[in-house]
């Protein structure tokens, strides 16, 4: 009995083993990459020999890349603040107020968070160049607000309805506005959900690509995820492995830190807006 | 903007004006949405009746379902059928999005709820599995793509390295350029990617299951895979259908990893890669258009069969 308990307790953590590595290995493998650069870099290594920063010095030294960085910050960042004013107030009347059509609404909004991209990639090509905003940070700023708005209504929404109501009775009885209620009694409430929602609003901006890829046309107006797809060598044979998987990491590790910092936030977060409803 | 209206209709009931301020607090945001979703959704379903061009967008004329279909008669007495629905084209890249939906979810279905299970039991080190695999689901999406292309490199990647030491293979392959493993290459990335996304979602729907029930099951002598197929399977069968039909939508529209994972492969091509390239490269906007509606209509479609035949309950509202 104890050597089969034995064996069980192996097979399970070998398994906790092969996952971890299977999550781990790509990400590991690319830092490794980028330190590798010349012959270096086509030498296949398991564990890391070369310690060459020439990668990182190419890209962030570049003409466009560090511009791309500061792009994909201003839009990411512009987005959810945008998504967060506009939701938390159309998440209050959604949770807290019943009127008729209400589960009409959040079924229609949790529809549009679903939407397939590309079935709006043409009028919004339409709208964007009407506005004359091709090739502007504005026009990805707008559009990002089809997926980051619904799903940030959605997730507060559903924290919202959470909390009690006696809470909100009590402000009533004082005489308190639907307004001041939001902004004085509910909104330091809800910092954490805030914190959460933005941030993957801000994670879901950041990572976008088909639009950012359709509506910037100029190097120096693309994100960072454009630009690393764009990267190209002197011709289309030579691709540089190498400067991609510097850029790759420099743009991931800042959210590795983050996602690992806010792990439990993001986990409810993602949950909240999956599984429960 | 409430308060002048709450002064002078204090008369109204409390829950009227409630229902009042609700009113002008969703206001912006459906404006927004409208603006941003439904109008250009309309848009592209109207330049789907129309020969607009990219650079003309206002010089369309309307050209009725001639995008999806349309019957020539040659002058010579032969019918010609043109248009998407008879475009083999078309059909390939449908082919190739549902048979890479199906396959990925599938299999992150099951990893996941593997994934899950380990996480949801107690061991040492839950906390640093829980953190490693929450590292792919952050990686960007043109990151991993990069990534793994790098992996599948036919000279020099890792992958290649491995199963030739392994022995799984004998001669280096150009898993992403070889049509026939091109869409392998794809899944794996895919499953590798999304699977902390399920297991995340399978997770929180194990936590809710109280844990008596497998002390029960466990006094009672039950066998731990029978306890799995008759208790845990049905009570997280609802957190399931859910993240699978999350799961399902994101698959099928995938555009960026086959974009940049596969360039121009027709082996992997799917319904939104054919769409841009119609729209956006080859400067046949309408025929685009007709494409992207086409899609959206397929997914609409799969939505309301899966709620109804599932009987998922999306809102949450009922449970109240």
């Amino acid at each position: 009995m104890n050597s089969r308990k034995l064996i069980n307790n192996i097979a399970f953590y070998a398994l906790v083993v092969v996952i971890v590595v299977f999550s781990v290995f790509p990400f590991y493998y690319t830092i490794v990459t980028s330190f590798a650069t010349g012959t270096a870099i086509f030498e296949i290594n398991y564990f890391p020999r070369h310690f060459d920063t020439a990668n990182y010095e190419t890209v962030l030294g570049g003409r466009t890349f560090p511009r791309n960085i500061l792009n994909s910050v201003f839009i990411a960042t512009t987005t959810v603040v945008f998504a967060l004013f506009l939701a938390v107030t159309a998440s209050y009347a959604l949770a807290r107020v019943r009127f008729r059509g209400r589960g009409l609404l959040l079924m229609t909004i949790l529809a549009v968070s679903m939407f397939p991209q590309i079935a709006v990639l043409a009028g919004l090509f339409e709208l964007i160049k009407y506005l004359n905003l091709f090739n502007s940070p504005w026009a990805l700023v707008l559009s990002y607000t089809i997926f980051t708005l619904p799903f940030t209504v959605w997730v507060l929404t559903t924290f919202m309805r959470d909390l009690p109501v006696e809470i909100e009775e009590a402000a009533i009885v004082d005489g308190a506005t639907p307004w001041v209620i939001i902004t004085k009694v509910f909104l330091p409430l809800l910092w954490p959900a805030l914190v959460t929602t933005g941030l993957l609003a801000f994670i879901g901006a950041w990572n976008e690509f088909l639009f950012a890829l359709t509506f910037t046309s100029q190097e120096i107006t693309r994100t960072t995820p454009v630009a690393i797809a764009m990267l190209s060598g002197a011709s289309v044979q030579e691709i540089p492995w190498g400067p991609i998987m510097a850029a790759s990491v420099i743009v991931t590790i800042p959210l590795i830190i983050l996602v690992l910092i806010f792990q439990r936030k993001i986990v409810a977060g993602l949950t909240a807006g999956g599984v429960k409803g | 903007m409430a308060n002048t209206g709450l002064i002078r209709e204090n008369q109204l009931s409390l829950h009227q004006q409630r229902q009042r301020a609700a009113f002008w607090f969703l206001a912006p945001m459906l404006v927004a949405l409208f603006c941003v979703a439904a109008w250009p959704l309309l848009r592209t379903v109207w330049f789907s009746f129309t020969d607009t061009s990219l650079n003309d967008l206002y010089g369309g004329k309307w050209i009725g379902f001639d995008n999806y279909l349309r019957v020539q008669t040659l002058s010579n007495g032969a019918v010609r059928y043109k248009g998407t629905l008879v475009d083999p084209n078309w059909w390939n890249a449908v082919w190739n999005t549902v048979r890479f939906s199906v396959v990925s979810v599938l299999f992150e279905t099951i990893l996941g709820l593997i994934v899950a299970l380990v996480l949801n039991a107690e061991f040492k080190g839950r906390g640093l599995v829980r953190a490693a695999i929450l590292i792919p689901w952050a990686i960007p999406t043109i990151v991993s793509a990069k990534m793994w292309a790098w992996m599948l490199n036919d000279q020099y990647g890792i992958i290649n390295d491995m199963a030739l030491r392994l022995g799984l293979i004998t001669e280096k392959m150009a898993w992403t350029a070889n049509t026939d493993t091109a869409m392998y290459a794809v899944l794996m990335v895919d499953v590798w990617k999304t699977t902390p996304f399920m297991a995340l979602l399978c997770l929180a729907g194990l936590q809710m299951v109280p844990r008596d029930i497998y002390e029960a099951a466990k006094i009672d002598g039950i066998h731990p895979v029978k306890v799995f197929f008759k208790i845990t399977l049905p009570l997280i069968r609802p957190a399931l259908m859910v993240a699978v039909i999350f799961r399902m939508l994101d698959a099928l529209r995938v555009f960026d990893l086959i974009y940049v994972l596969t360039p121009n492969s027709a082996a992997t091509k799917t319904m939104s890669v054919i769409s841009r390239e119609n729209l956006i490269d080859f400067d046949k906007f309408a025929y685009g258009s007709a494409q992207s509606t086409l899609l959206f209509v397929i997914l609409a479609v799969f939505v309301g069969l899966y709620i109804w035949l599932g009987k998922v309950d999306l809102s949450g509202e009922s449970g109240k």
